[in-house]
């Protein structure tokens, strides 16, 4: 009896420790956010997330989240794939890298990318010989957000992949399956929530990127700046309330892919309970 | 041993393709751009790289983001356990709003947390004006500004590192331990703590490399007084602002370093905890 | 034998991969391109790379410019405007920011894009007056009422006065204000010693070193930071324009004369093809009706006439609003420009440069 009233206690000591830490932290920044977007009414609120350069940044987001979780799922399940289902030399330091970007600084992941693909670079003359312009516009900013959110998805399907083994792929094998009906038919239904996972995150992280892409963008108005970069050039315009309405935009799109992920896990929760 | 003389005899195809597409995006992302940046820092010569690393004002940035790094992570490694705790074991109303959120550092831009964050925690601001009249401190444009963005980008490493470990957990053995008349002190010391810190170390490493890198946020909120709350990140803008590529890639590479060595330590931590574990059990 | 074959075959895939991706990016770059080669059918795509206090001012310039240009030559102009820290703005077209003009902070930033190849030697000369159709200077902005009593240079050296001012290592702005400081001392008769003790005593009043002037501003306005921010004149009268009554300028006995540049980027508009109408973007910048402009974003223009319709007959050294006559420039201050530190490069490398004078302020 003693033992249970302890345990209540202490139960509800952590749990309000957890929500005022997060209230503070996490939720307190957002209700500022929506509060000082909507301080000059509604009316100013929609004015400012329509303009036609909050369109523009907002489009062009999209478009780079689009290419980095696609290109990172490609990368995320061939990587996966390697690492788990096969055993060769440098297999460790080839994960260590596969984490580095995550623990890159934004300025330098976008610093090195100036310095590969720059006017300085040893690269510039062929690029501009064919007309490809990486750096200042809009691939330079696609490879930024693929660098940032590199690891997502790998990350999430190498532990499931690697605690369900190699015993049922080495069947299929034997039993002479290919290797995309073995991916499709018996890789695929076991990382499936995973990887619904990974490219939720992915997308997240990969949308609300500043540091990186502000170093390789150029902020040309219109052309190269990304909704976090259009948040800073109003703010520092002195548009709070156009900042903050663009932030809210952000913070709406960040909402509804946390909803998803909530979604998607409870669905695999299911999936996983039903198997 | 057994496992991967087994598997590099591997009868499962697609090796090559994966491997391939994998290398190939690995270099055209990560490989060889980090490759320039070695190459740039080459052109200064070993004394010149040397001096520049370590001016007065570089080192102290550097501290100034190890250590605002270091308490960061510490704060979340401590409440990222209790959160990551609290979302297993317990029930309560609005669990699953709380496990939504723990992401949204992910989600919401690194600039637009720094902004409103300062805004929060000015000597006017709503926070701060209540830490400022009622304990004389001062959070925006101080150390103790830059460590709150840093918690703020640190919390999901450790609570989504802990969680599903928690979750597999055997409850078994804490049963076990109860039976023999262990206090829930000694069954969280010695029979979850040992099972969840490598997860937790791991956690702890990534908030911790990830923090001591951060720009977005951090330089909104942290004054760039020199010696005080300069960071190590805005020493390489602050070069590049001069035009010295040479510097500012050879602090980046300092801090590339910085990164690495971390993750090789965690990677070595994480093989010599899971070792003495496996050799418990 | 056999595996190696399909090793190397992998390979090439990759690598094919690799190209592909490649020239992926490089197709979604050609689309913009199309865009320039209709330039003949009758848009003209400019783009501007400019510095953060002009947002308001190219805003309407360009405006006023493309009806100019329509009127002119029948063609439709699109200016596409770039902000940011002038120093980093700089770099940014050295490193292959595809800017047709460059409107800079300082004639030292534009010689970075100019060492780097872009822009034709003596491109001061290139355009009337060194370049600069327009000029600014510096001044303090202070709270309502002045409370502190700020009136001169030497008050910022009072133990209670808290100053706000970009850092001079990351901003150009920042960099005015640190000579029109040293001017101020060096015209009290301080030997250099003095004056690097007094600037030494200054810094040490700076509550917040922010890394660029809009954010000294923000710290200054929004977050209640400080006393005093010493502030771009423009930049001043424009947070006195957002926020009536909640501050006044105070303009100090002597300060600076502020030569933003400006400058065609020769081998990119020739690249594009815009040769003719960026030149002409620029020679308009020194039209009455582009100086009318300047002078109502609260830039001084270059022209006598229209500088002497702007020049406010008030004695006083506060402004508390703006004139409802618009005369707003305060023609009493003495401005010293930047010859007089020996130009550009030698004041970067005295003041500026690593282990310069502004590193020693801060080394005890």
């Amino acid at each position: 009896m003693q033992l249970r009233k302890d345990i209540g206690v202490l139960k509800w000591v952590l749990i309000i420790l957890c929500v005022v830490f997060l209230a503070v932290m996490l939720l307190l920044p957002l209700v500022y956010i929506v509060i000082t977007a909507l301080r000059e009414g509604i009316g100013t609120y929609l004015a400012a997330i329509t303009d036609t350069y909050a369109r523009k940044a907002a489009l062009l987001t999209i478009e780079a989240t689009v290419w980095a979780v696609v290109i990172n799922t490609l990368f995320g399940l061939c990587a996966a794939w390697c690492l788990t289902k096969f055993a060769f030399r440098g297999k460790k330091i080839l994960s260590t890298f596969i984490d580095l970007p995550v623990t890159v600084s934004p300025i330098i992941a976008g610093l090195i990318y100036v310095l590969t693909f720059g006017r300085q670079s040893p690269l510039y003359p062929i690029l501009d010989q064919a007309g490809i312009q990486i750096i200042f516009a809009v691939p330079g900013i696609v490879l930024a957000t693929i660098f940032v959110t590199f690891p997502f998805i790998s990350r999430e399907l190498i532990p499931v992949l690697s605690a369900q083994g190699t015993d049922e792929e080495e069947a299929a094998a034997l039993m002479g399956a290919g290797t995309f009906t073995i991916f499709r038919k018996v890789t695929l239904p076991h990382i499936k929530w995973a990887l619904l996972y990974g490219v939720v995150l992915c997308t997240a992280r990969a949308m609300g990127e500043f540091g990186a892409v502000s170093v390789l963008s150029g902020h040309l108005r219109g052309k190269t700046n990304t909704l976090p970069l259009y948040v800073e050039l109003l703010y520092q315009g002195y548009d709070f309330t156009g900042a903050f309405a663009a932030s809210s935009l952000l913070v709406i799109m960040a909402i509804i892919i946390l909803v998803l992920r909530c979604w998607l896990e409870h669905k695999g929760d299911k999936a996983n309970d039903i198997r | 041993m057994k496992l991967s003389k087994r598997a590099r005899r591997s009868v499962i195809p697609g090796f090559g393709l994966s491997f391939g597409i994998m290398i190939a995006i690995l270099s055209l992302v990560v490989l060889i751009p980090l490759c320039s940046l070695v190459v740039y820092t080459a052109q200064l010569s070993p004394s010149n790289f040397f001096r520049t690393i370590t001016q007065p004002r570089v080192l102290s940035s550097y501290y100034v983001s190890i250590s605002t790094a270091f308490v960061a992570s510490l704060i979340n490694a401590g409440m990222g356990l209790v959160l990551a705790w609290v979302l297993v074991r317990y029930n309560f109303p609005g669990k699953r709003f709380i496990d939504g959120i723990i992401e949204l550092p992910f989600a919401l831009p690194t600039a637009v947390a720094g902004i409103s964050l300062t805004h929060l925690t000015t000597t006017n601001g709503w926070v701060g004006q209540f830490f400022y009249e009622h304990f004389g401190l001062k959070i925006a444009y101080t150390r103790v500004g830059i460590t709150v963005a840093l918690v703020f980008i640190g919390i999901p490493f450790v609570v989504r590192s802990v969680q599903p470990v928690l979750e597999k957990l055997d409850q078994q053995y804490e049963e076990a331990a109860m039976i023999l008349g262990a206090s829930r002190g000694t069954i969280f010391r010695r029979v979850i703590f040992p099972e969840i810190l490598p997860a937790l170390i791991s956690g702890f490493t990534l908030a911790f490399a990830r923090s001591i890198g951060e720009y977005g946020s951090v330089v909104f909120i942290a004054g760039n007084t020199p010696y005080e709350t300069e960071i190590a990140p805005l020493m390489i803008m602050a070069q590049l602002q001069e035009f010295d590529y040479a510097s500012a890639t050879s602090i980046a590479l300092v801090m590339l370093a910085i990164a690495f060595i971390i993750l090789s330590v965690n990677a070595f931590l994480q093989s010599r905890v899971s070792k003495r574990v496996s050799g418990l059990a | 034998m056999k595996k190696w074959n399909h090793r190397i075959a992998s390979l090439t895939l990759a690598a094919a991969l690799g190209v592909s991706l490649l020239a992926g990016c490089g197709t979604q770059t050609e689309e913009p391109a199309e865009g320039s080669d209709t330039a003949a059918a009758g848009t003209i795509e400019l783009t501007n790379v400019s510095y953060d206090p002009t947002r308001e001012l190219y805003a309407a310039y360009n405006e006023a410019f493309a009806a100019h240009y329509k009127e002119l030559t029948g063609q439709t102009v699109e200016v596409t405007q770039s902000h940011g820290g002038s120093g980093k703005q700089a770099l940014e077209v050295a490193n292959g920011l595809e800017a047709d003009v460059v409107t800079l902070a300082l004639e030292g930033d534009v010689q970075v894009v100019a060492d780097a190849g872009l822009i034709n030697e003596g491109f001061t000369s290139e355009f009337p007056l060194d370049s600069s159709p327009y000029t600014s200077t510096i001044v303090f902005l202070v709270r309502a009422g002045n409370p502190k009593d700020i009136q001169d240079w030497d008050d910022l050296l009072r133990d209670d006065v808290g100053i706000i001012t970009p850092n001079p290592k990351t901003s150009g702005g920042a960099r005015w204000n640190y000579l029109a400081a040293w001017y101020y001392f060096e015209q009290a008769g301080q030997s250099e010693d003095e004056i690097l003790e007094s600037i030494r005593t200054l810094y040490k009043n700076v509550v917040v070193l922010d890394s660029g002037a809009r954010g000294a501003t923000t710290s200054f306005v929004e977050n209640g930071q400080g006393d005093v921010l010493i502030a771009w004149e423009n930049e001043a009268f424009l947070s006195l324009e957002e926020y009536p009554g909640e501050y006044e300028i105070v303009v100090p006995s002597v300060s600076i004369l502020c030569q933003p540049t400006v400058a065609l980027v020769d081998e990119v508009a020739e690249k594009h093809g815009t040769v003719d109408a960026a030149t002409e973007y620029l020679n308009y910048l020194y039209s009455d009706e582009a100086q009318v402009i300047e002078a109502e974003n609260f830039y001084r223009p270059s022209t006598e006439s229209i500088y002497s319709q702007y020049v406010s007959s008030s004695d006083s050294n506060t402004i508390t609003e703006i004139p409802a006559d618009g005369k707003w420039i305060n023609d009493q201050v003495n401005l010293v420009d930047i010859t007089h530190f020996g130009g550009w490069s030698e004041a970067l490398a005295v003041h500026f440069a690593d282990g310069a004078n502004f590193d020693q302020i801060y080394e005890e």
